[in-house]
């Protein structure tokens, strides 16, 4: 039976309750008491540093090669917090409420609301650290506004709040490493947890210059891993990324948390050919000001430039008009993949969309003439004025669009489609952040708490630090108060021993296959079959399939994978062969969970599940739980369900005509 | 933190290097101004290497520019030993090399080359130094002369003489290339090195190296082409 | 943009491991199309190199979107190859045409020294960081975000040098090897805000021991470190450190 472990009383009351009332660790104790920290992303270096502030003794593990490198670094818009600086109307319960609404009611009341409360303390907290965000020139932050919310709470450091959040955390986790309280470990990947008498107690991880396994005690283990994007092989993740950690810890006990809500980003650089291995977001900033058109006519392969403004069809604006360009992320995305799928798309793949900023050129131009009071402007002039303007607030992804395509964007439209950005489902977790296995917690994107179906923009950045820094140096005092009589249990332990030949068996059988395929033919394959039938819209008869073809790839990957090298070496494609591996066994899963919620809500579109006119139909009814998967042997799992209740926010359809 | 942290990090090192700079750019501003004096003669025929000679016997002088000089030979010496040392140990840090050099992608060959240049300025300040100081200073070697009543060396017909050899003028303008070059990257990046880092300063700074790196060295090397090329007698 | 197919002749550093010697390779690859990234062009010849059963070749990469710092490669005598601002997982293969050969190396520094490949260990950047890149504030203890206002140019030019990715493409292109761009960037954006106030000093003062400490070299204010610098690290901040240096150095009481 699930416990969510959700205080008592009123919900703007329960964090604070909770924090009056859990147990605490004396000084003396955390001396002894051990963390690991797997993940040195937003959320793992938040912890990390945080706990190891509070004097724990901490490990923290990465695969990349410093603790800087983590895909959090990637974000570009900026993190929300509710400090209406703005003065525009914004509070804690807006933000609680937005980020329930955003995610189509979802997501657990309680974390959501305890995540709107901290928030501003993040922005404190950051700024105090160094994190240059952008300011007034009175000296004070700067805010913009991101989709799905009516008020300015977006903190952001141009075009690189996820970088700034992150090397304010590392700094903080490296001062800690200086300190000797945190002890790191880079190039290191963890690909077991050992669990002793039902709890967690430590892992094994493969150094990844050796080859050598290696086993780490830890009281309790923190998860702090990221997404799993990549099971669709082409995402916005980095190439890196993975759920191993996550799916490890999932067959050790941990249940999966709805798995198959993922956020497709409507504006993606497209896909230019099979040889892509990612792909590039684009600020949802761009929407704007960009229009996104296609032609009116099917399999129009005139030149953008050529196309008059009759042939085209601006349908967002035209299916959409209150919100037009600015529907939310799941809506927009869908909208693209129906007009290419009718035939309508762009470029030679076919698979693209224009988004274009012409008109916004004119406007900005005819906007400064009219500033600047320049007589008689010539449309030259005018467009180049209109460029200047759009080249200061968009300027560096242009840059990147161009750097990419070749193309220059101030000129042409830019060609966009939606790409695999976000996973809201991850590892089930209490209102503690503890997994299902007592000890064993995850944070950030890795667990599956707070955003519910759809995740709103800048909501990313500002989940893994409030996991990170206010939440879990909170709740794991609770779970390591009970700790302190648990002495350091050696890595001899029969446990440890075993958890380790496991690895090595797996990583033996692998390189032993000796097959033809490579390892990244196979990912392509799990992908492309991920993308078709669960990806932007799914069916059950897609989904049924799905799950047969997943099987078979699995066999087939056991049976004919090559892996060169060896395994006591620095082996990248034995890496990859290991998540590749559990990317598929993944990729059933969501299938299964997509197949099972025969309702759309978020990025989750069940084609059965649709009003006349083609939009998300939700059925609280009968879906309003969270699908917590259980493990129970190769292709099986049980769904255990946490019924949502929703006392403060109640649901409502959403509706951008 | 001690003295001697701060003069053995590579940033202390690079004060020293960029202090001594300055102070050895501003002798050179003093020793081109007193050699610049020779041209008084294209003006005045008669004029016969008077006025150098007189500013010449007043850069020995007094006590008090003696002093001065032992400072001088300090900043060189502090220059060039601490030069070396940075040079061996930038050298060092990197055993295994490029196959494809990086060359001038990105820099300029003299702004990479400062040692090979300082080393080649060094040569030529030896022989300098023997050809005018040792024989001003240490031997007393040179042929007297007379200006109202006070005895001086005549320095300036021993020029006429040493730049008549025209191995000599060839050494003495490569000096003066070399000096050109190490100039044009040291004005500017002992500046930076001292610390200023404004951008709207370093832009003048790096415009006005330029100019002094030409200016100086083009009339240090117009002293031995002028007595070569008899424009001065 | 039209695109277009080309062969190229790639000569790669091999090395098994930081005792090996290490080798350059030279390999063919056909059909590279000018669309592909620089790396997608490494996979596809990574690709055909297991399935004729040789090892692949190592180099770290992992955003691919010019951001995390990960990706390396000095190529054809530049690190990061021929574009402007831009990293090695940025640069796409419209830069070349049919019948190239592009050299490939490793970051060379003492400090750097090789994995595997083109993979290099750049953890020192990380112990430059440990001995002071940071501002000692534990969670919690942080006042209100707008409390302490920031002079708009000087939060700007904090966060021009915040932008280091730490990818030590300046210590490559360096001939002294020096690390100085990093450091001064660090220094630079933690100097010019108020919060970096009280650590002033000693942060220069250590980072810089630790940065000699490391086997890097010394600055001669070359500038390549700056022609090569994926994010556009000014040179300035260089300068920059000098001056906290020479002022933390020089009026410290001890």
């Amino acid at each position: 039976m699930l416990n969510s472990k959700i205080p008592a009383g009123p919900l703007d009351q329960k964090w604070t309750d909770f924090k009056g009332h859990c147990k605490l660790v004396n000084p003396a104790n955390k001396r002894k008491l051990e963390v690991i920290i797997v993940g040195t992303g937003l959320a793992g270096a938040s912890a990390a540093s945080s706990l190891g502030e509070l004097g724990y003794k901490v490990k923290a593990f990465c695969f990349q090669d410093s603790p800087r490198r983590a895909h959090s670094i990637a974000a570009q818009g900026g993190i929300n917090a509710a400090k209406n600086y703005q003065n525009d109307g914004d509070s804690v319960f807006r933000l609680f409420y937005d980020t329930i609404k955003g995610g189509d009611y979802r997501a657990r009341e309680a974390n959501v609301h305890r995540l709107a409360e901290v928030s501003a303390n993040i922005i404190d907290q950051c700024v105090a650290q160094g994190v240059p965000f952008a300011r007034e020139y009175g000296g004070l932050l700067s805010n913009r506004s991101f989709g799905g919310t009516q008020v300015q709470r977006t903190f952001y450091a141009a075009g690189q709040t996820g970088q700034q959040l992150l090397i304010g955390a590392y700094q903080s986790l490296e001062r800690q490493v200086a300190l000797g309280n945190v002890e790191m470990y880079n190039r290191h990947e963890m690909l077991d947890v050992v669990v002793i008498d039902g709890k967690a107690r430590g892992i094994i991880v493969r150094n990844l210059v050796t080859g050598k396994l290696e086993r780490h005690f830890g009281h309790a283990v923190l998860l702090c891993t990221g997404g799993y994007g990549n099971v669709f092989y082409l995402s916005t993740n980095a190439m890196g990324s993975n759920v191993t950690a996550a799916w490890k810890a999932h067959k050790k006990g941990a249940y999966f948390g709805n798995p198959c809500f993922t956020q497709i980003h409507p504006t993606c650089i497209p896909v230019s050919g099979d040889h892509q291995s990612k792909l590039t977001l684009m600020s949802e900033s761009l929407r704007n000001d960009g229009r996104i058109w296609v032609p009116k006519a099917q399999g129009d392969n005139r030149k953008s430039t050529e196309i008059p403004e009759n042939e085209r069809d601006y349908y967002l604006e035209r299916r959409y008009p209150a919100f037009g360009n600015l529907v939310p992320r799941d809506v927009a995305s869908r909208a693209a993949k129906e007009r290419c799928d009718a035939g309508y798309g762009v470029g030679s793949s076919k698979q693209a969309v224009y988004l274009d900023f012409a008109d916004a050129i004119q406007r900005y131009g005819k906007g400064e003439v009219n500033k600047r009071n320049i007589q008689g402007a010539t449309p030259e002039m005018i467009t180049q004025l209109g460029k200047d303007v759009v080249k200061e607030k968009y300027g560096n992804l242009f840059d990147m669009y161009e750097k990419i395509t070749g193309e220059n964007p101030y000129e042409v439209p830019m060609r966009i489609y939606p790409a695999v950005h976000y996973t809201m489902g991850g590892l089930w977790v209490d209102y503690e952040l503890m997994t299902t296995v007592p000890g064993l917690y995850a944070l950030g994107e890795a667990n599956f708490s707070d955003h519910g179906a759809n995740r709103l923009g800048a909501s990313a950045l500002m989940q893994g630090l409030a996991d990170g820094y206010f939440v879990v140096p909170y709740t794991i005092g609770n779970y390591l108060a009970d700790e302190i009589r648990v002495s350091a249990i050696p890595t001899d332990h029969p446990a440890f021993v075993e958890a380790e030949r496991e690895v090595a068996d797996r990583i033996n059988h692998l390189m032993n296959v000796k097959g033809k395929q490579t390892v990244e033919s196979f990912h392509k394959r799990l992908g492309k079959i991920m993308w078709d039938k669960c990806g932007m819209a799914r069916n059950a008869e897609g989904l049924q399939q799905a799950i047969e073809e997943i099987r078979q790839l699995k066999k087939e990957f056991w049976s004919d994978v090559r892996i060169p090298g060896e395994v006591n070496e620095m082996n990248p494609e034995l890496d990859k062969a290991n998540r590749v591996a559990d990317f598929i066994e993944l990729g059933e899963l969501m299938c299964i969970d997509a197949l099972n919620r025969n309702e759309s809500c978020g990025g989750h579109f069940r084609e059965e599940s649709q009003t006349e006119e083609g939009e998300a139909l939700r059925d609280d009814i009968n879906f309003s739980y969270v699908s917590a998967w259980e493990f129970a042997g190769e292709h099986n799992w049980n769904l255990h369900k946490e019924e949502l209740e929703f006392e403060v926010a109640k649901p409502t359809q959403r509706s951008y005509k | 933190m001690q003295w001697s942290e701060f003069f053995t990090s590579s940033v202390g090192k690079k004060f020293v290097m960029g202090l001594t700079g300055l102070f050895l750019i501003a002798f050179l501003v003093v020793h081109v101004g007193i050699n610049a004096t020779i041209f008084a003669d294209l003006f005045d025929p008669t004029e016969n290497g008077a006025m150098f000679n007189k500013a010449a016997h007043f850069m020995g002088a007094t006590v008090l520019i003696r002093i001065m000089e032992i400072g001088l030979f300090a900043g060189i010496i502090l220059h060039l030993v601490q030069g070396y040392m940075l040079e061996a140990k930038n050298r060092s840090s990197r055993s295994v090399g490029y196959a494809v050099e990086m060359g001038n992608k990105g820099s300029k060959w003299y702004s990479r080359s400062m040692g090979l240049l300082g080393t080649i300025i060094l040569l030529f300040l030896v022989i300098h130094l023997a050809h005018f100081w040792v024989k001003a200073r240490i031997t007393h070697t040179l042929a007297p002369v007379t200006y109202n009543g006070v005895e001086m060396h005549d320095m300036f017909t021993e020029m006429k003489m040493v730049f008549s050899q025209s191995w000599v003028v060839i050494v003495y303008v490569a000096g003066c290339i070399s000096l050109a070059y190490h100039l044009a990257h040291g004005f500017q990046s002992a500046f930076r090195t001292v610390g200023v880092h404004n951008k709207k300063y370093n832009r003048i700074l790096t415009n006005l190296g330029l100019c002094f790196a030409v200016i100086v060295s083009v009339l240090f090397a117009l002293m031995p082409i002028a007595m070569f090329l008899k424009w001065v007698e | 943009m039209e695109h277009y197919n080309m062969n190229l002749t790639l000569k790669v550093w091999k090395q098994k491991n930081s005792q090996d010697k290490g080798r350059f390779e030279t390999y063919q690859v056909k059909n590279i199309s000018s669309e592909m990234s620089f790396l997608e062009m490494f996979d596809v010849l990574n690709e055909e190199l297991i399935r004729e059963g040789k090892e692949p070749i190592a180099f770290d990469h992992d955003c691919r979107e010019g951001i995390c710092g990960m990706c390396s490669m000095y190529i054809d005598g530049r690190p990061h190859g021929p574009w402007h601002a831009n990293t090695t997982c940025q640069l796409h293969m419209r830069a070349y045409k049919d019948g190239d050969t592009i050299v490939v190396e490793p970051w060379r520094a003492n400090a750097f020294p090789v994995i595997k490949d083109l993979m290099v260990d750049r953890n020192a950047l990380d112990r430059i960081v440990q001995a002071g890149g940071y501002i000692s504030v534990n969670t919690g203890n942080a006042v209100d975000a707008n409390a302490i206002p920031v002079e708009k140019d000087k939060a700007d030019a904090s966060f021009a040098a915040a932008a280091c990715i730490g990818c030590g493409a300046c210590v490559a292109a360096c001939k002294n090897s020096s690390a100085m761009l990093f450091l001064s960037a660090k220094v630079s954006h933690l100097a010019l805000l108020p919060q970096g106030g009280p650590e002033r000093k000693s942060r220069v003062l250590n980072m810089v021991a630790q940065m000699d400490r490391e086997g890097f070299g010394a600055c001669t204010n070359t500038g390549a470190c700056e022609a090569v610098c994926p994010k556009e690290i000014s040179i300035s901040n260089i300068a920059r450190l000098n001056a906290e240096y020479i002022g933390a150095g020089l009026v410290s009481e001890k």
